[in-house]
């Protein structure tokens, strides 16, 4: 049981991962609030993600210092992944030197996308969010990098076209799409529809409610469309819920490819085995096997010096995603720091080093993460970077990678991207920047 | 055949192809008893105490989160089962020393006050003690499917009606032929007569939260064989909710009852007209159907007409 030690966990906790952050920022650290949901019924993605985020923080101040010099604080605030109080947190926390937020949840971010040119607060949305963000002349502050749900969407289409052969056999396969009824299940729905008209197979479209504890209709639709494909846009138990439902009624499982967020170790674990053959998207590698961190290991937790308990997530699906949105907003603090000759950065400061954002080949590598991700590099316009994405498969203990890294649908998506971004702008009175 | 008609009759429409038709047929039914199950639970303890038990979706994710625990600390199955029963017999005596036994004579409203409570603690509490993970929870259920004349059935639901089957053979044999259960019975028609001959309520009370301890047992283990156990668990309360307006809150063949309409009704419904209106019906249409009931019958199908004379 966990009880044994909880006082001493919870205050090594406090003294490990800065969540006693000072109540402003001090001249030589910068702070970045984190929006957790470490309780509730999306605890058990919230945990991994936002350890990921923590660990990578911590790993930097203890290796290196912070980032040129400047260590790192942070404090964590709990949303239970409810919209309500991620703004609620977002109020509370943007004044104590806030330069960027990581909402982790859609509808968060979209609530929070109109306040942040006037707070000067950017708002980095890695894997979710609202897609047509990604135009930057619309959308100075909000980041949509390295890939969105829309360019998922599309590359999940390529994928599926070339497992049957070529793009034109996909004319008159049933494509079926099992999303969460919410403003993030439906976000692929406008491309997958597009792609439809345009290539010819027939989608049908599921939705299941909060939280998708039971699914039978669904599935009984399942066994009357008998589609070729499914796709899977879940999240929490949903994913668990609908794996199994699918093994359940023998759907092939390497016929049904999840989004990345139902791709993650949480959601296979009740199939366990039954679940072989699963695919999920992804737009980084799974596992630890990688320098760096194989050191956060050794420097976090090894030192005891990491969130307790939190060890076991190193290096899944989650945690290195959460990984990935610090190292992202590390680099930008760093680039930064170069082009403006400060230490501690700010908010104008922040965007300007997320909107140049140039992580190549080699700095992956320097980072000590070669072959993790392709190199990711915003433009003006283009706070995508149009990631690619890559599939991974369930072998029944892991997460393998099964695909070369595919390239979205740029010439559908980026139009769509640009046409809903210009409605929104006619909408709210924004002139788009010219880029 | 109209586009209206079309729509109109497209839970009938679905027949056309007979298989399948019964596979909705079974499914719902079967996904009905699984929401019985849960609506148990508030059942035994509105009967005993007239108590709307909030926390009895919480009660099962505690029940399953424990022996998922256990079970994962590498407890025999039999003993992790035994081992949780007596958690739920001991967290009976425990609410109702810290909490009922300063109730008696409330009013409904602050017994109902007093359970949310319980729910934010309970659920907070497993938190602490077992984690926020997903647990994997194998007591050997059978899964996978079988296919009798084309139509799939799935051994985990055909398990669970078993079960439920045997749980209300249970109880009612409990109810109508031990002392005990003649007692709760005459705890639930009056508390004033009860006590007058007797009838300890505060050890009724525990006894009842007990068993309703161990049927939120039963139904944590046949949702968290499904879903894994996690704490969205205790939302499956809101599923119990229609099926506890419909078949009445004193009843346990209400329960069921209640549960197999709703179950069926919700699934139809989706079958037939999601498609037709964007899907994501079935939720909000169980309370629909519940409250057309309510219009014709307020005690529910099987719940005591309440008559207060002025």
């Amino acid at each position: 049981m966990r009880l044994k030690g909880l006082t001493l966990g919870l205050a090594a906790a406090v003294a490990a991962t800065g969540i006693a952050a000072p109540a402003v920022q001090a001249a030589d650290t910068q702070y970045f609030p984190l929006f957790t949901y470490r309780t509730g019924p999306y605890a058990p993605n919230g945990i991994p993600s936002a350890n990921g985020i923590a660990d990578y923080f911590n790993y930097v101040n203890l290796k290196h210092g912070g980032v040129g010099g400047v260590k790192l604080v942070w404090e964590e605030c709990e949303t239970g992944y409810n919209t309500k109080k991620g703004v609620e947190c977002y109020e509370r926390l943007k004044g104590k030197g806030t330069t960027v937020v990581f909402p982790y949840s859609t509808g968060i971010t979209y609530k929070l996308i109109p306040n942040a040119d006037k707070d000067k607060v950017s708002i980095l949305t890695v894997g979710y969010g609202r897609t047509d963000a990604s135009d930057g002349r619309v959308f100075p502050w909000t980041f949509t990098t390295p890939t969105t749900y829309w360019s998922q969407a599309s590359a999940f289409i390529k994928y599926i076209g070339a497992q049957e052969g070529g793009m034109d056999k996909l004319k008159g396969k049933k494509i079926a799409l099992i999303y969460h009824n919410s403003a993030y299940g439906k976000e692929p729905i406008r491309t997958l529809e597009l792609l439809a008209r345009k290539l010819g197979y027939k989608l049908t479209n599921l939705a299941v409610n909060h939280p998708g504890q039971e699914q039978k209709a669904t599935w009984l639709q399942i066994r009357r469309e008998r589609p070729d494909w499914i796709l899977l846009w879940g999240w929490g138990v949903m994913n668990q819920v609908s794996i199994k439902e699918a093994t359940n009624i023998g759907f092939k499982m390497d016929r049904m490819i999840g989004v990345w967020w139902s791709g993650a170790e949480q959601d296979v674990v009740p199939t366990g085995d039954a679940a072989k053959g699963y695919k999920a998207g992804t737009f980084h590698a799974a596992g630890s096997d990688f320098p760096l961190i194989k050191d956060i290991k050794k420097v976090v937790y090894d030192a005891g010096k990491g969130i307790p308990g939190g060890d076991k997530y190193v290096g899944q699906v989650l945690w290195n995603r959460g990984m990935v949105n610090a190292i992202f907003a590390t680099e930008a603090m760093r680039a930064a720091q170069k082009k403006y000759g400060v230490k501690v950065v700010n908010g104008e400061q922040m965007r300007w080093g997320l909107e140049n954002l140039n992580i190549t080949a080699e700095r992956w590598a320097e980072l000590g993460l070669k072959g993790f991700m392709q190199p990711v590099k915003n433009t003006c316009a283009d706070h995508e970077g149009n990631g690619p994405v890559l599939i991974q498969q369930w072998d029944g203990k892991k997460w393998n990678i099964v695909s070369d890294f595919i390239t979205p649908m740029r010439e559908v998506v980026r139009p769509l991207i640009e046409k809903s971004a210009a409605a929104y702008a006619k909408k709210n009175n924004i002139t788009p920047r010219k880029c | 055949m109209g586009e209206f008609w079309e729509f109109v009759l497209a839970p009938v429409l679905i027949f056309e192809s007979w298989q399948f038709g019964m596979e909705v047929v079974i499914s719902g039914l079967l996904a009905g008893v699984m929401y019985s199950l849960v609506a148990l639970g508030f059942v035994l303890i509105y009967k005993a105490s007239g108590m709307f038990n909030f926390a009895q979706g919480v009660l099962v994710l505690f029940a399953a989160l424990n022996l998922a625990g256990f079970i994962g600390l590498g407890i025999p199955i039999p003993l992790a089962i035994l081992l949780t029963i007596g958690i739920m017999i001991l967290f009976a005596v425990v609410v109702e020393y810290l909490i009922l036994r300063h109730l008696v004579n409330q009013e409904q409203i602050i017994l109902f006050m007093a359970t949310i409570g319980l729910a934010f603690f309970l659920s907070a509490f497993g938190e602490t003690i077992w984690g926020s993970d997903v647990k994997k929870l194998d007591i050997g259920i059978p899964q996978g499917r079988f296919e009798p004349f084309g139509i799939q059935i799935q051994y985990l639901e055909l398990t669970a009606g078993a079960v439920a089957a045997a749980l209300v053979t249970g109880l009612a044999i409990f109810f109508n032929k031990t002392k005990i259960g003649r007692a709760l019975r005459a705890v639930a028609d009056d508390h004033q007569a009860a006590l007058s001959v007797g009838i300890n309520l505060r050890t009724i009370w525990i006894i009842v939260w007990a068993v309703s301890g161990i049927v939120a047992l039963v139904a944590g283990t046949m949702w968290g064989a499904k879903s894994g156990v996690q704490f969205s668990l205790s939302e499956i309360a809101l599923k119990a909710l229609p099926v506890l307006i419909l078949g009445g809150f004193e009843s346990i063949p209400g329960a069921i009852i209640g549960g197999l309409i709703i179950g069926l009704g919700e699934k139809l419904a989706e079958v037939g007209w999601g498609p037709y209106v964007g899907g994501a019906i079935e939720d909000w249409f169980a309370y629909i159907l519940a409250m057309v009931f309510l219009v014709f019958r307020p005690q529910g199908l099987f719940g005591e007409k309440i008559i207060e004379r002025v």
